[in-house]
């Protein structure tokens, strides 16, 4: 309604509004779009490349489809065995499937074919990339706090969801690499104590490898896993736009406001221009460096294998435990029980999901209801930190572990050595990372409390009347000692007192007391060091020049 | 010198310096290494059981036995044949510098007329498999895709869809078969150096082995075709995670370091 | 001169004393203090460099349209298989090269253009939106909670248990059916995971030459893989059973066979074991003739064929599955009958 009256006084009587305003008008009429504009055409958004790692992602997930929408075009699902006549020359006469043939005809046929392959590829190793790196962002600022806790999560399916749409994705052309991961998954099914025969006949329609999995992984490689994804990354930027973006501490930047650049000009340029950059990144790596080129490797027959047997990246860290896990295996009762591959199968999500669980465990340790919008510092939340670059240590020693025998040729290495390494290192180097990283953020701290107490060291050396030389102090911007003192820094939680004030003994629950012993170890009084305060810092500056 | 001391402050000076003193350290290495010395081809003689024996007892019987029959530094080599013999000394892999593993290609120490002089003699101790024919072991008339069939399943296990290499156990490895000599690859099929199985034509015809051959003179030499660009390395997917960490994910970043930093403010005065 | 050497006079005066957001508290010196001033940008003061600028985005776009005209070109133009030598890429395919850096260069100037422009033309002043709570007030939850309450009693499912039970115990039944329809997805295991096309009587065929394999033909340090006699590349089922009935066999010195089964069940030294890792099912063939070791390459399982097939390293939990052999009359060795254990990973039935 008064959308309506406002457009009315704005334009003159008899006059005929440009065509472009009487578009807009059709269309708020039907779909209400001015209501929707002047809340977000001038939103603003912060400016922080750390803050556009996430858009790496989505725009490279928009290429995953627009590409992967090409190649479906093209591609055969099938197992059918055919007879190679194409124009590959070291494969012709070679029996394969349609699906490996099909491959084949994209990259050596289809004008242009090669690149849509090589660009879908590309871009979903940087996709898992980048939303590792985007997570990482999260976790280490803080930034999955209230309000944002459902979005944390749904950013965490989105990459357990992404690992599981590549690997189907990779397993597709039916190659000798792919097809040697698709046994694992089978050898890994069939380690499920119980059902799973069950579940491997099931996937495979009969025994491995059948002639099905191929069909069957497209249709949730290309439509159930991305219509999920789909969902949840509209999701997910619903939520974004909804929280507004957090922002890092500094002059003017509160819990109450967010301070930048509106989406109407410089954003959108900005982010509609970020598009074409990282889409031009990607045809750019695509037209110079080949990825999985599968005419090398040749279509998949269960008794061939090749050396340097890897699934892509992201699934590195399963393919590490499984490397490294001793053969254990029980056989009670006329059963078995594969503990070798089963333990590493129920350890896999186990880690994943100990980082997308973190900040309820975290909400819960601190008692903290409030919403936050301003990010942490990773230095001034030591355990949070720790906790992060313990997970990514574990996380990249497996890593090692699932390339060890390229790391062994490589590098003049025993194969069986690295193993060792990574069956140790696995739970040692978290614990030791998670130790250092703790020190090392206290140590920041207590540079920064000096940093805000004494001034920032300029480098100047003078030399004193009476011989002595002092290294000059410039005391530091009232900017830079905001940003240095704006956070918060944690309290412990208490038991309640035994008795109440009303004198009524009351008991505190095991989960209480579970709770507060927990908040100690995170943030007890040697987890952190004190903040500058205000009275210090006047006491030092009162007596002056006294360094 | 006025100039040099004034830069000797530049925040380069200390790449520069550390340059310098590693391409010195290097040039020394390099000059006082201890060479292996080509012998020198000096007489033109034939083929003689008797120069190989001089040979042997010089450069191989101090592992392998005065006889050949071996020792517990090395194998026996009665009945190796020339073929084992042409492959280890050929290929630089025997002597051995050093024990180890294994024994590693490198450049090799004997010529062909010494080493065939050798490989006279070794063959004089006991029947063994000969050095091939030009005609065996030349890729010409192979069938590729034949060959890459057979590749997969006899080779790749160890040496990588395309022949890049692979590891073993304890230190051991599949080295990477690029540019080798046709002939040193129909070698080591028939003989099975080290712990490299052997493939005796009763098991892997001469036409199978010329097949093989005949696949990674396609695929697995510098002038072979990569259509999709760089190979990197040919390893497969470890390589492509990194590229596309560093490179792909890297260049990204550095894009969005640019698209966020604040333009360059006007200085005053 | 360069344009960054702008005369004080030409710069707007600064800003007013007050900032926006500015929290003075006094005698706090960690006080926030408010947003800096803004400061202007060479372009936004010199019009020489904002032209400069101009310039600059309108020629990436112009860059961006030739390139897009370059693809297309190479993609009428180019054939196909034509393969050209790119340093230091190697010999690449034509038409992959350039279309993609036709591509890439088309999408990257667009890209660039519209940064370069939002970043040295477009206003770069800071601006702040306020943030409201996303928690509703009081009011408005009494209202909904209210509203719930009116609804929840006009449905009368609190009246009428039996009905609301009822309900959900259809709903909960009710993905059973779903559930049961993907029963259809496969058959049932049965013994099909034990059983595999080797026999008694039938014989080991060479997978190079597809003949079948006389013992003299095995010599002591090779390497050969074998199929069951009659099974062919043809089959409908072959890749289903080669997955099985893989085998790889070598020869030892009778005297370096160590575990007495294996002994037993060979033909003068000669060993046939399946070529499917126990662990996960990956083709294992990487055979060390000195030390009779398999390796596994995908996870590097290493078992020991002078002893029974036994792990050595890796995390295969069984050894190696053993064929039993023997030589026919007519001289090739057969088969004396299937494995007598299910060949490749291990399962819950597998006992």
């Amino acid at each position: 309604m008064s959308t309506a009256e406002t457009k009315a006084a704005g334009s003159k009587p008899g006059r005929k509004a440009p065509a472009g305003e009487r578009v807009a008008d059709w269309a708020d009429g039907r779909l209400g779009i001015y209501s929707l504009a002047k809340a977000n055409m001038r939103k603003i958004f912060p400016d922080h490349w750390s803050f556009m790692l996430g858009e790496v992602c989505l725009y490279s997930f928009l290429i995953i489809i627009l590409t992967g929408v090409y190649l479906t075009l093209f591609f055969h699902p099938s197992m059918n065995e055919v007879v190679y006549h194409g124009s590959y020359v070291p494969l012709q006469g070679q029996r394969m499937s349609e699906a490996f043939s099909s491959t084949l005809h994209i990259s050596f046929d289809v004008r242009g074919g090669l690149l849509i392959r090589q660009i879908h590829h590309w871009a979903a190793l940087i996709f898992l990339a980048g939303m590792f790196v985007h997570m990482m962002r999260v976790f280490f600022t803080g930034a999955f706090r209230k309000p944002r806790e459902i979005n944390w999560l749904f950013g965490f399916l989105l990459f357990f969801l992404g690992m599981f749409t590549g690997f189907t994705g990779y397993s597709l052309p039916d190659d000798l690499l792919s097809g040697t991961g698709v046994r694992f998954v089978d050898g890994a099914i069939l380690s499920v104590p119980l059902i799973g025969t069950y579940l491997s006949m099931l996937v495979f329609g009969g025994e491995f490898p059948g002639g099905d999995f191929v069909a069957r992984f497209y249709s949730v490689h290309i439509l159930l896993l991305p219509g999920i994804m789909l969902g949840l990354v509209v999701a997910h930027l619903i939520l974004v736009i909804y929280h507004k973006h957090t922002q890092y501490p500094g002059p003017g930047r509160t819990e109450k406001n967010v301070v930048g650049m509106p989406l109407l000009p410089v954003y959108m340029a900005k982010a509609g221009g970020f598009f074409f950059l990282v889409f031009g990144a990607i045809a750019a790596i695509a037209a110079i460096a080949t990825i999985n080129p599968i005419w090398e490797i040749g279509p998949y027959r269960p008794d061939q294998v090749s050396t340097g047997a890897q699934p892509d990246w992201y699934m590195g860290f399963a393919e590490g435990l499984i490397r490294v896990m001793p053969g254990w295996e029980i056989n009670i009762w006329g059963h078995t029980l594969v503990l070798g591959v089963f333990i590493p199968l129920v350890i896999f999500p186990l880690v994943l999901f100990a980082i997308a669980l973190w900040p309820f465990l975290e909400a819960w340790a601190t008692g903290d209801k409030r919403e936050h919008h301003l990010l942490d510092r990773p230095r001034n939340a030591p355990t949070r930190t720790a906790f992060g670059v313990a997970w990514i240590a574990a996380y990249f020693v497996m890593l090692i572990g699932g390339g060890n025998d390229l790391w062994a040729t490589h590098f003049h290495l025993s194969l069986n050595a690295i193993t060792w390494f990574v069956r140790i290192g696995f739970f040692v180097i978290p614990v030791l990372s998670f130790i250092a990283t703790r020190r090392i953020c206290m140590g920041l701290q207590r540079r920064d409390r000096e940093k805000v107490l004494h001034g920032r060291e300029s480098g100047i050396i003078k030399r004193l009347p009476h011989g002595e030389f002092v290294e000059v102090h410039e005391p530091l911007t009232q900017e830079q000692l905001h940003t240095l003192t704006a956070h918060e820094q944690p309290k412990p939680l208490e038991l309640e007192p035994e008795v109440d004030k009303n004198g009524v003994a009351r008991k505190a629950s095991m989960g209480q007391k579970m709770k507060v012993r927990l908040s100690k170890s995170m943030y007890g009084e040697d987890k952190f060091v004190p903040k500058a305060t205000a009275e210090e810092y006047q006491e030092i500056t009162s007596g002056h020049g006294h360094h | 010198m006025k100039k040099l001391s004034a830069r000797r402050r530049h925040p380069l000076a200390a790449v520069v310096v550390l340059l310098f003193a590693l391409a010195v350290t290097g040039g020394l290495y390099a000059a006082f290494a201890p060479a292996e010395s080509a012998k020198a081809d000096d007489t033109a003689q034939s083929l003689a059981i008797e120069e190989g024996k001089k040979l042997y007892s010089v450069g191989c019987a101090s592992c392998h036995g005065t006889g050949a029959q071996g020792t517990s530094d090395g194998p026996s080599l009665v009945g190796v044949g020339s073929a084992a013999v042409d492959f280890q000394v050929r290929t630089g892999r025997m002597p051995m510098q050093q024990q180890g593993a294994q024994a590693p290609r490198k450049k090799p120490v004997y010529t062909q007329a010494e080493t065939d002089q050798l490989a006279a003699y070794i063959s004089s101790l006991g029947a063994g498999p000969a050095v091939p024919s030009k005609d065996q072991y030349s890729p010409d008339g192979g069938d590729i895709a034949k060959g890459g069939e057979l590749f997969r399943t006899n080779c790749a296990q160890c040496h990588n869809f395309t022949g890049k290499g692979g590891a073993l156990s304890n230190g051991k490895f599949a080295p990477s078969l690029e540019d080798v000599d046709p002939k040193h690859i129909y070698e080591a099929m028939q003989t099975g150096p080290q712990n490299m199985p052997s493939f005796p034509d009763t098991t892997m015809s001469q036409k199978n082995k010329k097949d093989i051959i005949a696949y990674l003179d396609e695929v697995n030499t510098s002038k072979s075709e990569s259509p999709g660009g760089l190979n990197l390395g040919g390893l497969g997917p470890v390589s492509e995670g990194l590229f596309g960490w560093i490179f792909g994910l890297g260049a990204l970043i550095a894009l969005a370091i640019w698209v966020a930093a604040r333009t360059a403010k006007a200085k005053k005065s | 001169m360069s344009s960054q050497d702008i005369p004080e006079e030409t710069l707007p005066s600064k800003q007013g004393d007050t900032r926006e957001g500015a929290v003075t508290v006094k005698g706090d010196p960690f006080a926030d203090p408010g947003l800096p001033p803004h400061e202007h940008r060479v372009q936004d003061i010199d019009e020489r460099a904002a032209r400069r600028s101009e310039r600059a985005v309108a020629f990436m776009f112009t860059l961006s349209m030739l390139a897009t005209v370059g693809f297309i070109a190479a993609y009428l133009a180019i054939p196909i298989d034509k393969n050209i030598y790119v340093f230091p890429l190697g010999h690449v395919s034509a038409m992959n090269f350039t279309l993609g850096l036709t591509l890439g260069v088309a999408l990257f100037c667009i890209g660039a253009g519209a940064v370069h422009w939002a970043r040295t033309l477009m206003s770069d002043e800071e601006r702040i939106d306020e943030r409201h709570p996303i928690e509703a007030s009081p009011e408005v939850k009494a209202k909904v909670m209210a509203d719930f309450a009116e609804g929840a009693s006009e449905s009368a499912m609190g009246r009428r248990p039996l009905i609301r039970n009822t309900m959900f115990g259809a709903l909960a039944l009710m993905p059973l059916s779903a559930l049961f329809l993907f029963g259809g997805l496969g058959p049932k295991p049965g013994t099909k995971l034990r059983k595999s096309k080797w026999a008694a009587g039938k014989m080991l065929v060479n997978q190079n030459t597809m003949q079948p394999l006389r013992p003299e033909d095995v010599q002591v340090g090779s390497l050969t893989f074998a199929m069951p006699q009659g099974m062919s590349e043809e089959d409908h089922d072959f890749q289903v059973q080669i997955a099985k009935a893989a085998l790889m066999i070598v020869r030892l010195r009778p005297e370096d066979i160590k575990d007495k089964q294996e002994l037993d069940w060979s033909v003068d030294g000669i060993v046939a074991f399946s070529k499917i890792c126990t662990h996960v099912g990956c083709p294992i063939s990487l055979y060390e003739q000195q030390t009779h070791h398999v390796l596994c390459p995908c996870h590097q399982s290493t078992f020991d064929l002078s002893d029974g097939g036994r792990v050595v390293f890796g995390p295969a939990g069984h050894a190696l599955p053993q064929l039993r052999i023997k030589v026919n009359d007519k001289g090739y060795l057969e088969a004396m009958g299937d494995f007598a254990e299910p060949v490749g990973p291990a399962f819950w039935e597998r006992g």
